[in-house]
C-alpha cells in the first residue's frame, strides 16, 4: 500500500467540522479543525467542558463522522467507511482508555483484555498470552483472574491500559484518564502512558488536568470548537527512538 | 468473532442473574411441558376410545330408535365422553321416543331372503337401576340387559365358568342369568366364580346365575365386567315390561358386507314402518363411521388442547422478550464499550439472539423433561400417550419462540450507537 519511505501522519484532520442540530438550534462543535498528528506524538488536547474536545475524541475515535471535512486515520478516509468497517479501524487501529475505565461487569481482567482479540478473530491460545503480555506490562500479571468490582480504580484503569495496548493499535485514545483516579493512582497511569510512548505508540489524551498535560510532547488547547494554541514542549518521540514501521 | 466466542458471552450473560433467567425458562418450560402433556392425554384419550370401540367388533351394526325424521346416526356416541361401545351404549331414553323398536322387526331382519348378509340378530332391552342382592351382599349393576343368546356371539362374550344362555333359555323365559366378574365378586366374594349356581335377586326378582362372563377389562370410566345379561323374554317378564327394545345388534356375514347388510336392513325396516330413508324413526350405528365421527371429535379436541398449550408457550417467549429487552437496557453500556473495542454488529446481534435462545433451549429441554414425566402419570382416568412429532414440535418451537422473540432486542443492541451507549448511565 505504501511504497512510499515518507512516514504518514496518524491522525490528518482537515477542516474538520461538526453540527448538531440544523436551522437556527444548530450547535458548531467543531469549526474547522485542522491537526496532523505524526507517528509516535504524545498530545494532550486541553480545554473547557463544551469547548469540542470530547467531539473531537468521537471523531477521532471513529464513533462519529465529520459534518465537513475530511478525517485520515493511518491514511484511511474514515468518511467513507460503513459501520462495519468503521468497528473494524477502532479494532485494529484505535486503544480506548475511557475516563470511567469502562471495563465489562462480572468478567475478568484477563477476558477484558482478551475481548478486543476475540473481536479481531485471535484463536484462544495466542489470545490468552497476548493478553497476559499486556497485564504484566501494566503490572497486574498477577491479577488477571480478579473480576474489576475486586481491583480498585488505578487497578482498573491499568487494565483498560492493557486492553487497549493488546492490539497493538496505531493510537491510544484516553478520555480524562485520571479524572477518576486519586493522585497516586494517576501518576501511576501516566508513568504507564509514558512508557507506552517510549515503545513509540502515539497517544492522545484528551484532558483538563494540567498534570496531565505536563506529560505530553505536545499540548493543544480548544476553545468553542477551535484550537486556540498548539504548543510543543518536547520532541516528537522523546521517550525513545521512533521506529517507523512500514504499514 | 466465531459463534463459540458469542456462546461464552451469552452464557455468561444468561449465568449473571440466575433468579431471572430460571423465572424466564419458567415460563418456557411451562409452554413446552403443557403441549406435551395435553396432546398426550388428547392421544390418550382417542387411544382409549378407539379400543373400546374396536370390541364391538368391525362388522357388528346397531340398530336403534329415533325420532322420526331426524335420522340421526350417533347417537349416544357423540359425545367426547361416550366411552360406552361396549353393551351399555343404549341408554333406557329409548322407552320415552315415539318410534319403537319391536321383537318383530328384529325378527324381520333374520329372513334369510330379506336380508341375506345379516348373519346374527340380536335384540336388546335394558333395565336401569337394577340392584343384585345375594346373602345379604347388594350391588348396584351398571348394565343390565335382556337380549337372545346370539347376543354373545355378536359382542365377542364367552363364559369363563359356567353356561352360555341357550334357545331354551329364551323359549322357556327362564330367569337365568350370565354375570360379569365385577358383578359376582361383589355378590360373593374372591373371584366371584362361586357364584355360579346360585341364586341371586335382581330388584328383587330371583335369577338363578348359570355362568361368569369372561373379563373384558374397562376402558377409561367404564367398566366393562359390571353387567348382567339374561333372556329378553324373562326380562320383559319382570323387570321392563313389554314395551320397545332398546336396541338390535346386528351381525354382518363379514366386514366386507357390513355395508350391504346395513341397506338390507334399512330396506327391512323401512318397509315395516313405513318411511323413507330421509325420514327414518331409527338409526344405525355402523361401527366406521362411529369410529369415524369418534376419531374426528378426539382430534378437535387434542388440537384444542395443544392450541391452549400453544399459547402459554407464546406467552413464555413474550416473557424472554420481555426479559431480553431489559437484558439490553441493562447492559447498553457494556454494548457501547463491545462497539467502541471493535464488536461489529453481527457480534452484539450473535450474542444476544444466542442468549435468547439459550433461554428458550433450556426452558424447552426442562419442558421436555417434565413433559416425559408428567406424561407417566393418568390425568382423569386417562392414560396420556406421548407422541413422539408433539415433542419435537413443542422443543422446536420453544427454540423458535427464543430466536423469533430475541431478534427485536438483539438488533436493538446492535443498533445502539456507541457513543450514546458509552454515555448511558
Amino acid at each position: 500500500m505504501t511504497g512510499v519511505r515518507v512516514p504518514r501522519p496518524v491522525l490528518d484532520l482537515r477542516g474538520v467540522t461538526k453540527v448538531f442540530g440544523a436551522g437556527d438550534t444548530a450547535v458548531h462543535a467543531l469549526g474547522g479543525v485542522d491537526l496532523v498528528v505524526d507517528r509516535g506524538d504524545y498530545v494532550a488536547v486541553m480545554g473547557a467542558s463544551g469547548s469540542g474536545k470530547s467531539t473531537l475524541m468521537n471523531i477521532v475515535g471513529c464513533l462519529d463522522v465529520p459534518t465537513r471535512g475530511r478525517y485520515l486515520l493511518d491514511g484511511v478516509d474514515t468518511r467513507r467507511l460503513d459501520e462495519g468497517r468503521q468497528a473494524l479501524v477502532r479494532n485494529r487501529k484505535i486503544g480506548f482508555v475511557f475516563q470511567s475505565f469502562n471495563l465489562i461487569p462480572r468478567t475478568s481482567a484477563q477476558s477484558n483484555v482478551e475481548l478486543p482479540l476475540a473481536y479481531a478473530g485471535v484463536k484462544l491460545a495466542q489470545r490468552r498470552e497476548r493478553a497476559a503480555a499486556a497485564l504484566a506490562r501494566v503490572g497486574l500479571a498477577d491479577r488477571g483472574h480478579h473480576l474489576p468490582s475486586e481491583l480498585s480504580g488505578g487497578q482498573q484503569q491499568r487494565v483498560a491500559i492493557a486492553r487497549a495496548i493488546v492490539t497493538e493499535p496505531v493510537l491510544l485514545l484516553a478520555d480524562e484518564p485520571t479524572g477518576a483516579l486519586d493522585s497516586r493512582s494517576t501518576s501511576e497511569v501516566l508513568d504507564l502512558f509514558d512508557d507506552v510512548s517510549a515503545g513509540g505508540r502515539t497517544i492522545l489524551v484528551i484532558t483538563h488536568e494540567e498534570e496531565v498535560a505536563e506529560r505530553a510532547h505536545r499540548v493543544i488547547r480548544f476553545r468553542d470548537g477551535h484550537i486556540v494554541s498548539d504548543e510543543r514542549r518536547a520532541p516528537r518521540g522523546a521517550h525513545a527512538v521512533v521506529t517507523e514501521g512500514a504499514a | 468473532m466465531n459463534v463459540r466466542e458469542s456462546a461464552r458471552f451469552a452464557v455468561r450473560g444468561v449465568t449473571a442473574n440466575p433468579l431471572r433467567t430460571a423465572l424466564t425458562t419458567l415460563g418456557i418450560l411451562i409452554g413446552v411441558a403443557a403441549v406435551i402433556v395435553l396432546v398426550a392425554v388428547g392421544n390418550g384419550s382417542s387411544a382409549a376410545v378407539r379400543e373400546s370401540l374396536s370390541r364391538l367388533g368391525s362388522n357388528t351394526l346397531t340398530v336403534q330408535a329415533s325420532q322420526g325424521g331426524t335420522g340421526g346416526r350417533a347417537g349416544g356416541f357423540g359425545g367426547f365422553g361416550g366411552f360406552g361401545g361396549g353393551p351399555g351404549g343404549v341408554s333406557s331414553g329409548t322407552q320415552t321416543r315415539t318410534a319403537e323398536l319391536t321383537l318383530d322387526d328384529a325378527e324381520a331382519l333374520t329372513d334369510a331372503t330379506l336380508a341375506p348378509h345379516v348373519l346374527r340378530v340380536a335384540p336388546r332391552v335394558s333395565a336401569s337401576s337394577v340392584t343384585a342382592t345375594y346373602d345379604g351382599a347388594t350391588h348396584t349393576v351398571s348394565t343390565f340387559l335382556g337380549t337372545s343368546p346370539s347376543y354373545l356371539a355378536i359382542n365377542d362374550d364367552s363364559v369363563q365358568k359356567g353356561e352360555a344362555l341357550t334357545a331354551e333359555d329364551w323359549t322357556g323365559r327362564r330367569r337365568v342369568a350370565l354375570v360379569g366378574s365385577t358383578v359376582a365378586e361383589d355378590l360373593v366374594g374372591g373371584d366371584g366364580l362361586d357364584v355360579v349356581g346360585k341364586t341371586v335377586q335382581f330388584n328383587g326378582i330371583a335369577f338363578t346365575v348359570v355362568g361368569v362372563l369372561t373379563d373384558k377389562g374397562s376402558t377409561g370410566p367404564q367398566d366393562e365386567d359390571d353387567r348382567v345379561l339374561a333372556p329378553l323374554t324373562a326380562v320383559q317378564d319382570t323387570l321392563t315390561g313389554y314395551g320397545s327394545l332398546s336396541a338390535i345388534s346386528v351381525q354382518a356375514k363379514d366386514a366386507d358386507s357390513v355395508e350391504t347388510a346395513q341397506a338390507e336392513i334399512e330396506d327391512v325396516l323401512n318397509s315395516r314402518h313405513h318411511v323413507t330413508s330421509q325420514d327414518a324413526d331409527y338409526s344405525i350405528q355402523n361401527p366406521t363411521s362411529l369410529l369415524t365421527a369418534v376419531t374426528s371429535t378426539s382430534q378437535t379436541f387434542t388440537v384444542l388442547l395443544a392450541s391452549v398449550a400453544a399459547i402459554s408457550l407464546l406467552v413464555g417467549g413474550i416473557g424472554v422478550m420481555n426479559i431480553m429487552l431489559v437484558t439490553v437496557t441493562e447492559r447498553t453500556r457494556e454494548i457501547g464499550i463491545r462497539k467502541a473495542i471493535g464488536a461489529r454488529r453481527g457480534d452484539i446481534v450473535g450474542q444476544f439472539l444466542l442468549e435468547a435462545v439459550l433461554l428458550s433451549l433450556f426452558g424447552g429441554l426442562m419442558g421436555v423433561l417434565v413433559g416425559l414425566v408428567g406424561s407417566r402419570f393418568e390425568i382423569v382416568g386417562v392414560q396420556p400417550v406421548v407422541s413422539a412429532s408433539s415433542v419435537a414440535l413443542a422443543f422446536g418451537v420453544a427454540v423458535g419462540t427464543g430466536l423469533f422473540f430475541g431478534l427485536y432486542p438483539a438488533n436493538r443492541a446492535a443498533s445502539l450507537r456507541p457513543i450514546e451507549a458509552l454515555r448511558y448511565e
